[in-house]
Parts: C-alpha cells; structure tokens; sequence
C-alpha cells in the first residue's frame, strides 16, 4: 500500500468499486454537498469533487472534499492545471493532504472558453502529465518540483489520472494512458462509455500493454435522463461519442428515466466481465440520488467496509 | 511576421477627436504584408477619418508617410520634419512596436490604429494563421516542426486532452487539434517513440512570464 | 422643391463597360447626364482609395463598371473590384456616408442598352437618397436659388 487511501485498501483487497461524483455548488453554502455525502457514502467507496469543471466558477474542490471527509464520505479531489501555476498547485497539495484528502485525480481542465469566464487567462503551466509527476515525486521522492528536498511530512496521495477512449487519435490514447502511467498515476477514471465496442477494443490494447496491472482503471458511467440529453451529449460535447441506437433507446422509451437507469446497469454489469476492468465511476450529473438505485441495481450493494 | 488587424473606425476616430491635424504613419514591414498597415491602408484610414471629420463638421488635416519600418530608430527619425508644432497626434498603423518606438521618440499623442494580434505566416492569400507562441526555447524539434504552445489551446507538452476529436480540438472546430498533427507528423516520420518521452514542465521564465526581454549582439556593437 | 441633381463618377472598364457606354452613345440610347465616366483599364484596377477619393472630392454616388464575372480580359479582374467595392462599401457605412451610394455592375460591350438602364437606374437611388452628406452645405446653398423647378434628370448637373 503507497498510501493511506481507503480506495486504494478497497481496490487492493480485490473489490470491484464504485466511486460517484459530486459537483460543487456555484456559491458558498455547503449543506448540498453534506446531503449529497449522506445520500451516497453507503453506496460508494468514494466521491470525486470536481474542480471548476466546465470552467464555471464553483466551491473549490478541496473545500468540497472536506466537507465530504467530515460527513463520512471518501473524498478524490480533482486538480486541473488551467487555473493554477506549479506554485499554487503544490501549496494546495500540501494544505489538501493536511486537512485530510488522500485522493486526487489530475487533469488538464476544460477550456475557459466553455465557462462563465472565457476572457480569463489560462495558466497551464503544466500539463496534466507533469502534475502527475509532481504528485508522485512530492509523495516518493519527497522532492518538489524545482528539486527541492522536503524535510518530511511530504503529502502521500492516491493519484489518479483521467483517460479518455473516444477522443483521437484512437491508437494513442492507449499509448497516452501510458505515459501517464508511468509518471506516477495509480488509479484510472475514464470518460463515460456508451459505445461499448469501442471501450473494449481500447481494453484490449489496454492489457496487450500490461497497463491495467500497473495501474487500476475505473470506468466511467452515466445513467441519461432524457432523449434530449443523449443527444446533447452526442452531438455537442467534445470528446464524447454516444452510439445513435442509444439514442434511439432514449427516444422510444415510455419512461426515459427509467431506461436511462436500465441502460446504466446494464453497462455496468458488462464492464464488471471485462478483464482489467477494476470498477466503475457513475457522474450522475445532478441526478446524484438515482445513484443508490444504480449501485443497487447493478447488485454491488452493499460496499466493502474499510476503517 | 507580427499580424495585425486594423481598429474600427470609430475607434480610431474617437482617438482624435480634439485633434486638428494628425500624422497618419504607415509601415512598410509586416503590417504592409498582412495588409493592415501600408502605405495602401494609411491612404484609406486617412481619407476615412477626413470624411468622418468632415462629415461631423470638424474638419480634419493629415499627412500621410510610410516608413521603411517603425521598429528602427534611423527610419523613425525619417519622420521628423512632418511632425511639427500644428501636429496633435499621431495615428500610427504598425504594431505595437512601432507605436512605441514613435511615442518614445515624439513628445506627441500617438495612438494605434490596428490591433497586433499575433506571430504567424500567410496561410492563403488574405488568411493568416497563428504559429508561435514567442516562447524562448523553441522546442519544435521535439514535435515535428508544429509548435504545441501556441498552436494547442492549452498549451499541452504531452498532447492530446481528452478533448480531441476527429482532429479538431474542443474550443472550436475549425482549429486543428496540433497533437493530432503532432501525432500524424511524427506517425509519418517514423518518430511515434519520441511522443513517449514525458516532457518536463517549461522554463517560463524564458517567455514573458520572467520579464520584458532582450537579446544583444556584442559582437556587432561599436561604441 | 428644388430637385437636386446627383453627381455620379463611373468608373468603366476599357474592354466592356467603355464599349458599351460608346454602344449607347452610337444608339442614341438616353441616359442622365449625372454621370461621369472615367475608364480604366480594367475594373480591378480601380483602387479602394480612388473610390474613396470620389466621395471625398464631392461624388453623391460612384458605381463601378467590369466584364460579366468570367468574361474580364485580364481573368479575375472583376471579380477582386467586386471585393474591393464590398470593402469601400463597409467603410462608407463606417464613416456615416452609407455603402448605398456605392455599387459594382458587370455587363458586356454588346450591352449598350444595360449601359443607360445602370446609369438611369444609378441616377434615380441617388436622387432619393439626396445629396452626399458631404456635400450637404453644397445642397442646402442650392435651395436658395431663385425657387426655378429643377433642370430635368436629361440636362447636365452644374459643375461646382
């Protein structure tokens, strides 16, 4: 064990896991993140805060992940690089280790153009791959990223890094995945999958390079609530591809709702067979109390317990 | 070369407004080849802010020049003899080097006429394209001649983001995702191995982020 | 009301528009006396500038003349005046003038005919649009002349 993160206890004890998502609320009251926490704690062996996703200004991750830890739940905080220089995203290392986090998940960041802020400045200081890097040498070099040498107490964090099987070009994804591997990151949360065909052949290549021993990949879910909302994902989210037969499942449906659920379990219980598959990730995007239902669902109730 | 785009009319007319009689300074370096800021364009700007002027009731004098370039001082000194006491302002069309340099030059209010935008080449006649980021460790040999800091949106030195798709990258369709390129380059020169390399974070203290810059030529320098 | 009499440059290209302006005058086709033709060797020879400069020299309307778009001696002539034209056109609006006072027509030398209807037809939107807001102290001081009934659109316009 490299750290004292219960999800990597949990994903080191054989379990398939589940993880959630909560996102951060535009304003500076926390009880929505607490209700959120009760509602999925029981049913998730963690839950990420997402950091100003989309680039819309919301309530820092880390201060999210706080308030997740001190309602019972397992926070991964997420740190994008658009916002923030080496500078800042060490110190918040640093500041989030010692108030508790032991996860973070490290990515590049939405451009600011898709938020409530186009016309600020990017940072981008290091790319997401660099970050993971940093991380890695912070907790097992104990060195920061100038060189430096830490006098201890150096912040030891489950790193978790973002893989993306449905954006291109396609063979280098996997190739991508490993270099992030080998800066540092432990943990995978790929982006949601609705074209199964094309995750199993990333799969594939996945563990004809022998990354999913090196590293536990999770695989990201997301139960639709609507036709409209498939479609939205299919035609105008980059990096997203959504097969028209779901689509066209969302579109017939009695009660779109319900099928958006059925579909999701169904996902799930597939990906459980896939080999190297070491659990999944459901975003369900403002729709956070269907979650139980799905976890239950998909018969992965109830989870481990881990102190 | 530096692209340049002229300002609105009105921009540049609000500029003026007290002024009576202005020098209209073209420049006959890149913005003459991006057709921003020649001798063609000053000709125009200056007989669009004379209509302007006079269409308000307020007439406007101008002399038009275009210098060889703005960013010498042997050529902006060419300028002198016209820029006498009746002069109010100078309109100056090249970028924003060359506005300063006759700022620093002329005790007179000098005021731009084009938006400098960016280093780049002529793509098609009439287009031109953004290439370098004027970062000071030019890196392009590590990514097949295309330039990941200006040319990815986010600046990425282990490319793509998860936000390329079908080459195109996530701010806006009609930009090239430069890691596909990069990846389609080095895929063709059969130098794919390279891209694994994880590439360190830059040394931005040797771009604008550490300071106003300068390069000097000992060699060449006689005093 | 004093009716005013546009002033109109046209700027003709040697291989069509001129050709068919001498068509017309051979035809003894009518059209305005407004306007005054100024040939050039080809359309896409008539610089932004210059059609500028017809405004700002007291024109109340200008109108370029080329070959029909494929037709031009010189290939692409034509079609970089029709360019050049839409650009001139942005700046008048620009500068309060209004890109109306300003067109590109396309005939061949055949069309003697073509040539009085653009010229009549030129000649009529200027009139309703009134005098160029340049020369609006020019328009006004005509008003106050002996109150005659305006010279008819046939009879030349007075030079300044």
């Amino acid at each position: 064990m490299k750290t004292e993160s219960k999800l990597e206890k949990i994903l080191s004890q054989g379990h398939f896991v589940v993880s959630g998502e909560i996102g951060p609320p535009k304003h500076a009251n926390p009880e929505g993140i607490k209700k959120h926490t009760a509602l999925l704690k029981d049913y998730v062996d963690a839950m990420n805060l997402t950091d100003n996703q989309t680039a819309i200004v919301r309530l820092s991750s880390i201060a999210a992940g706080v308030h997740v830890l001190q309602a019972g739940g397992e926070p991964i905080i997420q740190m994008t690089v658009r916002d923030r220089n080496r500078i800042a995203l060490q110190s918040d290392l640093l500041g989030a280790y010692s108030l508790g986090m032991r996860n973070v998940l490290c990515l590049s960041g939405d451009h600011q153009s898709f938020g409530n802020h186009p016309t600020a400045k990017n940072v981008h200081d290091v790319d997401s791959i660099q970050l993971i890097k940093i991380v890695k040498d912070l907790r097992d070099e104990k060195k920061f990223a100038c060189g430096e040498e830490l006098k201890g107490n150096e912040p030891r964090f489950f790193i978790g890094a973002a893989a993306n099987p449905f954006a291109d070009p396609f063979e280098f994804r996997v190739l991508r995945l490993e270099k992030k591997i080998n800066a540092g990151a432990d943990f995978i949360q790929t982006q949601c999958i609705f074209d199964m065909e094309r995750f199993e052949r990333f799969m594939a290549l996945v563990r004809e390079r022998g990354l999913h021993k090196r590293a536990h990949i999770i695989a990201g879910v997301m139960p639709l609530k609507s036709a409209k909302a498939a479609k939205y994902m299919q035609q105008s989210v980059a990096g997203m591809i959504v097969p028209d037969e779901i689509v066209n499942r969302m579109e017939k449906a009695a009660d779109p709702r319900a099928e958006g659920v059925a579909i999701c379990v169904e996902q799930i219980k597939h990906l459980k067979t896939i080999e190297g598959v070491a659990g999944v990730h459901i975003m369900a995007v403002m729709w956070e109390e269907i979650i139980p239902t799905i976890v239950k669902e998909a018969g992965l109730y109830p989870r481990p317990k881990v102190e | 070369m530096i692209i340049a785009e002229g300002k609105p009319l009105a921009e540049v007319a609000g500029l003026i407004q007290g002024a009576r009689k202005v020098l209209v300074v073209g420049c006959g370096g890149c913005v003459t080849v991006c057709l921003a800021g020649g001798e063609k364009e000053t000709g125009i700007l200056a007989a669009a802010l004379r209509m302007l002027r006079q269409k308000e009731g307020n007439p406007l004098e101008t002399v038009e020049v275009t210098l060889t370039r703005q960013c010498d001082p042997e050529y902006v000194e060419m300028l002198a003899k016209y820029v006498t006491d009746d002069v109010e302002a100078i309109v100056s069309l090249a970028c924003g080097v060359g506005v300063q340099f006759l700022a620093e030059r002329y005790n007179k209010w000098v005021v731009p006429a084009l938006n400098t935008k960016f280093a780049g080449g002529t793509v098609e006649h009439g287009v031109w394209e953004e290439r370098c980021g004027l970062c000071g460790e030019c890196i392009l040999y590590k990514t097949g001649g295309i330039c990941p800091i200006i040319r990815c949106s986010k600046s990425i030195l282990n490319g793509p983001c998860g936000g390329s798709q079908n080459g195109k990258c996530e701010v806006n369709p009609e930009i090239p995702c430069a890691w596909q390129l990069i990846y389609d380059r080095m895929q063709a020169l059969g130098k794919l191995d390279l891209l694994m390399e994880i590439q360190p974070p830059k040394d931005w203290s040797k771009s604008r982020d550490g300071g106003p810059r300068k390069v000097v030529r000992e060699d060449v320098r006689l005093a | 009301m004093q009716e005013f009499e546009p002033k109109i440059i046209a700027f003709c290209c040697f291989y069509c528009a001129y050709s068919a302006a001498d068509l017309a005058g051979s035809l003894r086709l009518q059209y305005p006396a407004n306007i005054r033709v100024i040939e050039m060797p080809c359309s896409g020879k008539t610089d932004v500038r210059v059609l500028l400069e017809a405004f700002e020299d007291g024109a109340d309307g200008v109108y370029v003349l080329g070959c029909m778009e494929g037709d031009c001696h010189f290939l692409k002539g034509n079609f970089r005046a029709k360019r050049r034209v839409q650009q001139a056109k942005k700046i008048l609006d620009e500068i309060g003038i209004g890109g109306e006072r300003l067109e590109m027509y396309n005939l061949s030398a055949a069309m003697g005919p073509r040539f009085a209807e653009i010229a009549r037809e030129f000649t009529e939107r200027i009139r309703k649009l009134g005098p160029s807001p340049l020369n609006k102290n020019y328009a006004s001081s005509r008003q106050g002349e002996d109150g005659r009934q305006a010279a008819n659109s046939m009879k030349a316009g007075e030079q300044e």
